[in-house]
């Protein structure tokens, strides 16, 4: 192909030279030039190589129907695979290569693969590779395939989301859908107007028209500068790439300069589609050689680039748009000749027209050197244009689940059924002539304004499928290197459905999607098994219309906005006192205090010596309010609570439905109508939601009202021996005597927004007392506490001591002391089963079979006896008496004593309740300990510290 | 004529245009009465009738398929194969079926492109790693092979992931498979479909089966688009419309039906060669031999038989794809699909005969129907050869939720299934 | 992103919202409900391919509501009260 800039002309701006590098040549181009009509001026043929025969490629397209040409940015810090070069702005000093070839393009070392490629068509692998087997061929074949290469070690570009709502999208932006655009904004709609190009216009950009009265040009200023004045908002480069169930239509819009990919979630109350339509190639021998190019990207080449892509070029096609490129690149200077298979063509002046014939065969090896007609005539030629008719964009339309019906007289796929707000208009509803398309306007969208005028010449198309036996390569996928043999052997083996078709070739699943090879696959198919092209039909049509980059949906989450942790509202005194924060329950908590994991123990070990502070706020406050507030709870909760005396407390389970242990927790009762649910910090929502559900179904609403709490409530814990004379030394006057506050009650302190709950409860074996205040009011309230502590030897503690408190102790953590499968029984709290009275969650679940099989896994203390330390938590027990090994449960909880001296340990094991006392082996990683099973409690048994 | 596949057959077809390839299978037209009719030509369906065949001889077998076959869940699923499970009962049920995987290629004669690249369930915080070790040692007692993998064990499988100090997900370890892998999903359809049709199985498709024929209180074979078909015993493997298949035959199954999205980025070079899965993300992936990033996440919330997903899972599962993978921003999603799942309480799979004697029933697979094929197949086989369960599937059969014995996989492993 | 109307507070975004199983599913009372009643309820579900009755939680309200939704188009009338609130006691 001998492809050059003519002097005039086109939207580059001459004033603003650039150069690239493509495969290591530099290429001259111009500010506005995309990557592809630069490399075509360049008169570059060859950029590419074919995916499988790595034949050698050139451009095809002029935009999104390009299966080609892509490149990989090679050099700098943006490094990108796979880039359409149909579509991306040419950029001084980007550094290129073609994708998927070894060197370059011009000399891949992989081309001799096409010298096999009779034994390897279509589906080859799956008849193949068995012996030894597939991971001996992996790694070559996985080599050898993919496109780009990912710089894994760079990242890539940002993505942002945005919001919005309108009465009106507007896909597309040719003559109809700026036409459209205009005429609803007349009519007082808010529209949204979308292209994927760089600007709008669609094939006024390209093609010849007269709009009432103004060159196409002219009246696109006249409409730009309409829409503009109508408030109708215009995103170029942007692409609507797929409908979503309750009217979403998402949007990709490219990034600008640096800026980011951004992906818009549009709901408007209709979409009115003017997506145009895709011109297909035409089926002859060797009709993949570099040289052959669309007819209608030739045209844009030509009157958007001002790049003429030949000298002598040939222009093949089955329909009247032939004669319009015929005469513009004659007129541009290139010698042309016309090959119209509809026998009544006719050709423009200075064009020779060949009438009722097609091309047979491209000639020339490496690239195109001229055509072979099917009666035998020879033309030479260095560039080919094919035009092989419209194919309708009506992927929107069927995302939408449109059901799509066959036009046999325009040979397309147009929308076929009405789908509730969405309108297809123009090209994309099969209307290829531009007159009809602007005269159908005003009914199709039911707006009385006057569609502009225009003449168009008619659109005349004959078909020119694939036929069966035709000889020679031809292709049907370029981009996946599928040829009309490849769909013949599908039929001959049976996969003759379009569905297997796809599957089986791989015909339309390359990155194009098949925009240029779906129809012309199908309808040999359909001639091959009798069919007609609507009884073969089409495959499913899938967003995204073109690749959307991972960025945009991705968004700006990443990092800690991503899933964000909860935070507490003392974290800035935790952090100046210098803990390690951690991921806990969705919150971010101190792990300790200072920067050694050794300091857990020393924490630990204060706590039980002297005090501890604790910041359990994560934990759950739930209200429950009202007269009927009790009864509730009785459902609600496994133990009986309506007997919990105001000012009391008492823990409990709540069930699921399956009878399984939900949350655990601790109930405060402040009146005769007023309970708070302190339930665990990961279940909050959970608990909340449970609640909520039960009482909306089941009991009067009116008498029960729920109340979360949680995150307007700070609570720390104050444990240990000095627990009492901390919470008097940090100036809370309160009388904490154990005869007037025993433990398990709650005493009110202070009155108004700043009162104090303080309840006398423990999680750590020891005194213990939490203050919950309003959240607002924690650091002050930490302070002073913190002031208090340290003149008794103590300090803040972290989650992690606390947890070996509570462990030595015996106290459960749900969920980790627990499993999906505990129920109450399990856990050793058989009470309620047995003498409570009334329903409640899960009370018929506990009468199974299941629930009460006497070989389940009971909650148990574990020591180990080998002397080999720690027992692992997740190590599982095991019986080892039968053929093979069983599990006979795990160990939950682990960690050296503080109280005791010895390690510690909780798990679940099979029988656990009843086999005290025994030895049992337990396997962690390959490795065998022996443990003793006992009662889960290490830590002062009889409760006189608690109790203290 | 050209019925085996190999190299060499491939060579010979070669210089013969490949004129001698035979049909993959036939296209029967049902006669008015087979032993053993099964409902649902997708993998499972397909595998059952092809055991049913081999194992059994039982031949006199049809598939009732009202698509084209392999054109469900089979076709358009992310492939992982792997029996990284923690019930015993579960790690029975998925390693018959990956060690079947294994041997599959050469037995059907037909590459299924089993990729046996390890997988890795990463834990992110000390918890999860404490769930890790559980389940490791699960797996390992019940007989299968696992690793439990420290930070370094995973900066060596993916030394692109996001190990900076700002990760969201930092990688702290997880449980390792070695065994598990991806294998094609259509070969393995084409490939159980092919077998059986040459052992004599009539394949039907675009046949819809509309009711069934119930007689003295048995089911004695099918009402469909292309007439009446009698069987001494009837199979549904139909995932999705499992609870439409039942509600024909009168009784109702503890599923849900919701959509299960995946999608696949443009193709790249070898860059990911192992399969991962972060359940704190929501998100798991791997690279096909196309060299797509074939990615997943959890279910769509909504129950849903509309076979295409939303955008609030596909963000989700990107967001978390790019998080692990932050050279990932450089790739483009290439397009996103979703079937349906049957979703049972315990994310186990129902297995076993119906409330409707003579129906047998094999669903309920979750989200796990791809890796389950060839025991699914042989399960079902079983059970339709013998009317008895093979001991793998008895602990599955649909009677566990009145028992109240499920087998609880999300609650125990404490990971996503 | 889909669109469920709480009878609380409006149109809402999906992900505000929680599924709660079919409508209608009452719950058998008492020890003597037979396995196969209570499994009934429990696990076993109608799981209709189009209209379906369904309840809903909306988190963000902590409304409990019916809906009536198809779950082939995805089409979603608008939540009604559990009760109808005249008639709550």
């Amino acid at each position: 192909m001998t492809a050059r800039r003519l002097p005039q002309g086109g939207e580059i701006d001459r004033q603003r030279p650039l150069t690239f590098t493509f495969d290591g040549r530099k290429i001259a181009g111009f500010r506005g030039d995309t990557l592809a009509s630069a490399l075509l001026a360049a008169g570059e043929t060859v950029l590419g190589r074919s995916f499988k025969y790595r034949r050698p490629r050139g451009l095809f397209g002029a935009g999104v129907e390009e299966p080609n040409i892509y490149a990989d940015v090679v050099a700098g810090d943006a490094l990108r695979p796979n880039l359409r070069v149909t579509t991306e702005p040419a950029r001084d000093g980007l550094v290129l290569r073609a994708s998927n070839t070894a060197p370059s393009a011009l000399s891949d070392r992989t081309g001799m693969v096409d010298l096999f490629a009779r034994f390897i068509p279509s589906a080859f692998y799956y008849k193949t590779f068995m012996w030894p087997n597939w991971h001996l061929f992996e790694p070559k074949i996985r080599e050898m395939a993919g496109l780009g290469r990912v710089a894994s070690d760079q990242t890539g570009p940002v993505g942002d989301q945005i919001n919005h709502f309108c009465d009106v999208v507007v896909v597309g932006a040719g003559p109809v859908g700026i036409a459209a655009a205009r005429m609803l904004a007349q009519n007082g709609q808010s529209v949204l107007l979308v292209d994927d190009g760089s600007r709008i216009g669609g094939s006024l950009l390209h093609r010849q028209a007269t709009m009432d009265g103004l060159d196409g040009a002219a009246w696109l200023a006249q409409a730009e500068a309409d829409l503009a004045t109508l408030g109708v908002r215009v995103l170029t480069r942007t692409t609507a790439f797929g409908i979503y169930d309750h009217g979403l239509i998402a949007l990709n819009q490219r990034a600008e300069a640096g800026g980011p990919e951004t992906l818009w979630r549009v709901r408007p109350k209709r979409i009115v589609l003017a997506a145009g339509a895709i011109d297909r190639p035409l089926p002859f021998a060797q009709n993949d050689l570099p040289g052959i190019l669309s007819a209608q990207a030739a045209l844009v080449y030509l009157r958007r680039y001002a790049v003429l892509p030949g000298a002598r070029i040939v222009i093949a096609t089955n329909n009247s748009t032939g004669a319009e490129v015929a005469q513009a690149m004659a007129a541009a200077g290139a010698a042309v000749t016309l090959v119209d298979r509809r026998p009544q063509a006719s050709a423009p002046d200075g064009v020779t027209c060949h009438a009722g014939r097609s091309v047979r065969r491209a000639l020339g090896r490496t690239r195109l050197a001229g055509v072979e007609l099917d009666d035998g005539t020879r033309l030479e030629c260095d560039c080919l244009l094919v035009s092989g008719g419209f194919t309708a964009s009506i992927h929107l339309f069927a995302q939408a689940k449109g059901k799509l019906q066959w036009d046999d007289r325009r040979l397309t796929f147009v929308p076929g059924s009405e789908v509730e707000g969405l309108t297809v208009v123009g090209a994309a509803a099969g209307q290829f002539v531009l007159a009809e398309a602007l005269s159908a306007l005003p009914g199709a969208l039911g707006c009385g304004t006057p569609a502009p005028q225009v003449e168009s010449l008619p659109y005349d198309i004959t078909s020119a499928w694939p036929e069966p036996g035709q000889k020679g390569r031809v292709w049907i996928d370029y981009q996946h290197d599928v040829t009309a043999k490849d769909v013949e052997l599908a039929a001959r083996e049976n996969l003759i459905s379009v569905e297997h078709l796809k599957r089986y070739t791989t015909l339309g699943m390359a990155t194009d999607q098949g925009k240029t090879s779906n129809l012309n696959g199908l309808a040999l198919m359909g001639q091959l098994t009798g069919r007609a092209i609507p009884e073969v039909g089409t495959t499913t049509y899938r967003p995204p219309f073109t690749p959307v980059p991972y960025v945009s949906l991705a968004g700006p989450r990443g990092g800690s906005r991503m899933n964000p942790l909860r935070r507490l509202a003392l974290e800035a005194q935790h952090r100046g006192a210098g803990a390690a924060l951690g991921e806990y329950g969705g919150w971010l908590r101190p792990i300790h205090y200072g920067k050694d994991a050794s300091a857990i123990e020393t924490e630990a070990r204060m706590a039980r010596a002297a005090v501890g502070l604790f910041d359990a706020s994560p934990l759950g406050k739930i209200e429950v309010i009202g007269p009927d507030a009790a009864e509730f709870l009785d459902f609600i909760y496994y133990n009986t609570v309506s007997t919990l005396k105001p000012m009391a407390c008492r823990y409990g389970f709540i069930l699921s439905e399956s009878g399984v242990v939900f949350d655990d927790g601790v109930l405060v009762r402040l009146d005769q109508d007023r309970f708070i649910v302190s339930c665990s910090s990961s279940h909050v929502a959970g608990v909340h939601a449970l609640l909520e559900e039960w009482r909306q179904d089941r009991f009067p609403t009116r008498r029960i009202f729920i109340h979360n709490a949680t995150a307007e409530t700070a609570t720390i814990t104050v444990t240990g021996p000095l627990a009492r004379e901390t919470i008097a030394a940090a100036g809370i006057a309160a009388d904490l005597s154990p005869g007037s506050f025993p433990h398990m009650t709650t005493r009110w302190h202070g009155t108004g927004d700043a009162a104090l709950r303080l309840t006398r409860v423990s999680f750590t074996g020891d005194l213990s007392y939490e203050i919950s205040v309003r959240q607002d009011l924690a650091p002050e309230l930490w302070a002073r506490l913190g002031a208090a502590a340290a003149q008794f030897g103590g300090g803040p503690v972290g989650i992690e001591a606390i947890m070996i408190l509570r462990a030595e102790k015996g106290f459960i953590v749900i969920g980790k002391d627990s499993d999906g499968m505990s129920r109450p029984m399990d856990l050793g709290v058989s009470g309620p089963l047995k003498s409570k009275k009334v329903e409640f969650i899960g009370k018929r679940s506990l009468l199974t079979e299941e629930a009460q099989r006497p070989d389940r896994n009971q909650l148990v203390g574990l020591t180990p006896t080998d002397g080999l330390g720690l027992l692992p938590v997740g190590g599982h027990g095991i019986d080892t008496s039968g053929a093979a090994p069983r599990s006979i449960g795990y160990v939950t909880s682990s960690y050296q004593g503080i109280g005791v001296d010895h390690p510690v340990a909780l798990g679940l094991i099979e029988r656990g309740a009843s086999r005290h006392g025994e030895e049992i082996t337990i396997q962690h990683l390959g490795q065998r300990r022996r443990a003793r099973i006992c009662a889960p409690c290490f830590f002062d048994p009889k409760g006189d510290r608690l109790n203290a | 004529m050209t019925r085996h596949y190999s190299a060499l057959s491939l060579l010979k077809e070669g210089f013969n245009n490949q004129q001698g390839w035979v049909k993959a299978w036939e296209n029967p037209r049902p006669k008015p009465r087979y032993d053993i009719v099964i409902i649902g030509g997708g993998g499972h369906g397909l595998a059952t009738a092809y055991y049913l065949a081999k194992t059994h001889g039982i031949t006199n077998v049809a598939v009732i398929e009202k698509g084209w076959l392999g054109g469900g869940n089979t076709g358009r699923n992310t492939t992982v194969v792997r029996s990284n499970y923690f019930f015993p009962e579960s790690v029975r049920l998925y390693d018959l079926a990956l060690k079947l995987y294994e041997g599959l290629s050469r037995e059907l004669n037909y590459n299924i492109m089993l990729s046996q690249r390890g997988m890795i369930s990463l834990a992110h915080t000390p918890a999860e790693m404490e769930m890790s070790a559980r389940v490791v040692n699960a797996m390992q007692i019940n007989g299968t092979d696992a690793e439990l993998f420290g930070p370094e064990d995973v900066r060596r499988v993916l030394p692109i992931y996001n190990f900076g100090p700002k990760a969201r997900y930092p990688a702290l370890g997880g449980v390792w498979q070695g065994r598990s892998g991806t294998a094609r999903h259509d070969a393995v359809a084409w490939g159980y479909a092919r077998a059986a049709s040459r052992l004599g199985v009539d394949i039907i498709q675009q046949c819809e089966v509309q009711d069934f024929i119930i007689e003295g209180g048995r089911c004695r074979g099918v009402v469909t688009s292309h007439g009446t078909i009698r069987a001494d015993r009837v199979g549904m493997a139909v995932a999705g419309h499992s609870s439409q298949m039942s509600a024909k035959a009168g009784f109702r199954l503890p599923i849900v039906s919701y959509a299960l999205q995946a999608c696949v980025s443009e193709p790249v070079k070898p860059v990911l060669d192992t399969i991962v899965l972060s359940p704190g993300a929501g998100t798991y992936a791997s690279q096909s031999d196309k060299g797509e990033m074939v990615v997943g996440g959890g279910l769509d919330r909504i129950p849903s038989y509309g076979q295409r997903g939303n955008l609030p899972v596909l963000e989700t599962v990107v967001s978390g794809l790019v998080e692990m993978f932050p050279s990932f921003r450089q790739l483009k999603l290439m397009r996103h699909w979703a079937g349906i799942v049957d979703v049972v309480p315990d994310s186990s799979p129902i297995i076993g005969e119906s409330p409707l004697p003579g129906l047998f029933l094999n669903c309920g697979w979750g989200t796990g129907g791809f890796k389950s094929i060839p025991a699914g197949g042989t399960l079902l086989a079983h059970l339709l050869a013998t009317g008895t369960h093979h001991d793998i599937s008895r602990p599955f059969d649909l009677d566990r939720f009145a028992r109240g014995r499920l087998i609880d996989e999300a609650a125990g492993s404490g990971i996503a299934h | 992103m889909q669109i469920f109307s709480c009878p609380f507070c409006g149109p809402r975004p999906e992900y505000e919202f929680h599924f709660g199983g079919d409508l209608g599913n009452h719950r058998p009372e008492g020890a003597d409900v037979s396995p196969e009643v209570w499994a009934q309820y429990l696990h076993f579900r109608n799981n209709p391919k189009g209209i379906a009755q369904e309840i809903w939680l909306h988190m963000t309200c902590g409304e409990i509501f019916a809906m009536q939704r198809d779950t082939v188009s995805m089409a979603a009338e608008p939540g009604q009260p559990l009760i109808p609130e005249e008639t709550r006691p």
